[in-house]
C-alpha cells in the first residue's frame, strides 16, 4: 500500500468515525418524541406528569451510560411493555400496522382500475358484444336538433 | 361489507377501552404477573384460600407513599396464612419500585404489572386502588384512592377471619 493510499484510509477513518458515532448517540429530545408517557396516553416529550418526569429521568440515566436509541427503546419496553413505543414495531403482529394500510391502499386501487376498465367497456360495447349507443337516440334525438335549431346563428 | 367490519372493530375498540371498575361481587382478574423482585412470577389464584387485600400502587404517586405505612401496619397484625396484602406495582420503573419498598420496609408480596394491563383488567382509574378479595377470589371491597388506619380497621378488619365484627 502506498504512502497516499494510507493517507487515504486514515482520512477517512478520521471522517467518517466520528460522524457515525455521533449518528449512534441517543439524544432525550429525539428519544421523547418517539416514546410514550404510557399513564397520561401522550409522547413524552408533551407530558409532564410525575411518571413522565421519572421516565425522563431513566431514559437521560441510560444516555448518560453511552447506551443507543435502540438500546434505550429495549429498556422501556421492558419497563412498560410495547405498549411505550409510540410507533409499533415492526415486528411480529405489531407489523400489521405497517402492511395493512399497504394492502388496503393496494386493493382499492386494483379494485379501481378493474372498476374503470369494466364501466369502459360496458360503454364502449352492449352486453350482447354489439357496439354501444354513441349518443342520444329517439325521442332524445329529435329534442336535441329542435332545441340546436333554436341557437342556429 | 367492509364498511360494517370497519366500523364493528372501532366499536369494540371503544368498548373495550372504557372498562369498568370492579365491583364486589366480580370474580377477581388471576393472570401471573412477575414479582417485583426474584425473577418468579405469582397469580391471584396463587393465593385461593386466603383473603388477600390487593393494593395498586406506583412509586411516583404521592398519595401510595402516604397510605403505604398503614398497610404495612395492618400486614403486621393480620397477616398470615388467612391473609395479606399484596402489593401490584403499576406502570413503573422497577428500580424506583424496589427503592420505595425497601425506604417503606414494606414485608408484604410485591408483583409487577409494567404495562398496566393488569390494572386494567380492574378497571381501575389511576393509583393508588385497592381490593379486598375473598378465599373464593370474589371482590367484596373497592376502594378507589387511599386507604388509611381507620378504613381498615372499620372496613377490612371486620371481614378477616378472626376479626372483630
Amino acid at each position: 500500500m502506498s504512502w497516499r493510499s494510507l493517507l487515504v484510509v486514515v482520512l477517512a477513518l478520521t471522517l467518517v468515525a466520528p460522524a457515525a458515532a455521533a449518528e449512534q448517540r441517543a439524544s432525550l429530545a429525539e428519544i421523547e418524541k418517539e416514546v410514550m408517557c404510557p399513564v397520561c396516553g401522550t409522547l413524552l416529550q408533551l407530558a409532564e406528569s410525575p411518571q413522565a418526569q421519572r421516565e425522563k429521568a431513566f431514559v437521560k440515566r441510560l444516555i448518560a451510560e453511552g447506551r443507543t436509541e435502540a438500546q434505550i427503546k429495549d429498556a422501556l419496553v421492558a419497563e412498560y411493555g410495547d405498549e411505550v413505543l409510540a410507533l409499533p414495531p415492526d415486528s411480529g403482529f405489531s407489523l400489521s400496522a405497517y402492511v395493512v394500510p399497504i394492502v388496503a391502499f393496494l386493493i382499492a386501487a386494483v379494485a379501481l382500475a378493474l372498476g374503470a376498465w369494466r364501466w369502459r367497456r360496458a360503454g364502449g360495447t352492449k352486453d350482447d358484444g354489439t357496439p354501444g349507443a354513441k349518443g342520444p337516440s329517439g325521442e332524445d334525438a329529435e329534442r336535441l336538433d329542435a332545441d340546436l335549431a333554436r341557437y342556429d346563428l | 361489507m367492509a364498511v360494517l367490519a370497519v366500523v364493528g372493530l372501532l366499536v369494540f375498540g371503544l368498548a373495550s377501552k372504557g372498562s369498568s371498575r370492579l365491583e364486589p361481587g366480580d370474580l377477581a382478574p388471576t393472570a401471573a404477573l412477575p414479582q417485583l423482585e426474584g425473577g418468579g412470577s405469582e397469580s391471584l389464584a396463587d393465593y385461593r384460600g386466603r383473603w388477600v387485600l390487593v393494593n395498586f400502587w406506583a412509586s411516583w404517586c404521592p398519595p401510595c407513599r402516604a397510605e403505604t405505612p398503614a398497610l404495612e401496619e395492618f400486614q403486621q397484625q393480620h397477616g398470615g396464612p388467612r391473609f395479606t396484602v399484596l402489593g401490584i406495582d403499576t406502570q413503573d420503573l422497577s428500580d424506583d419500585a424496589v427503592d420505595f419498598v425497601e425506604r417503606f420496609g414494606v414485608s408484604y408480596p410485591q408483583l409487577r404489572d409494567g404495562n398496566g394491563d393488569t390494572a386494567d383488567e380492574y378497571g381501575t382509574t389511576g393509583v393508588p386502588e385497592t381490593f379486598l378479595v375473598n378465599p373464593a377470589g370474589k371482590i367484596r371491597l373497592a376502594v378507589p384512592g387511599t386507604v388509611d388506619e381507620e378504613y381498615l380497621r372499620d372496613e377490612v378488619e371486620p371481614l378477616l377471619p378472626g376479626g372483630r365484627s
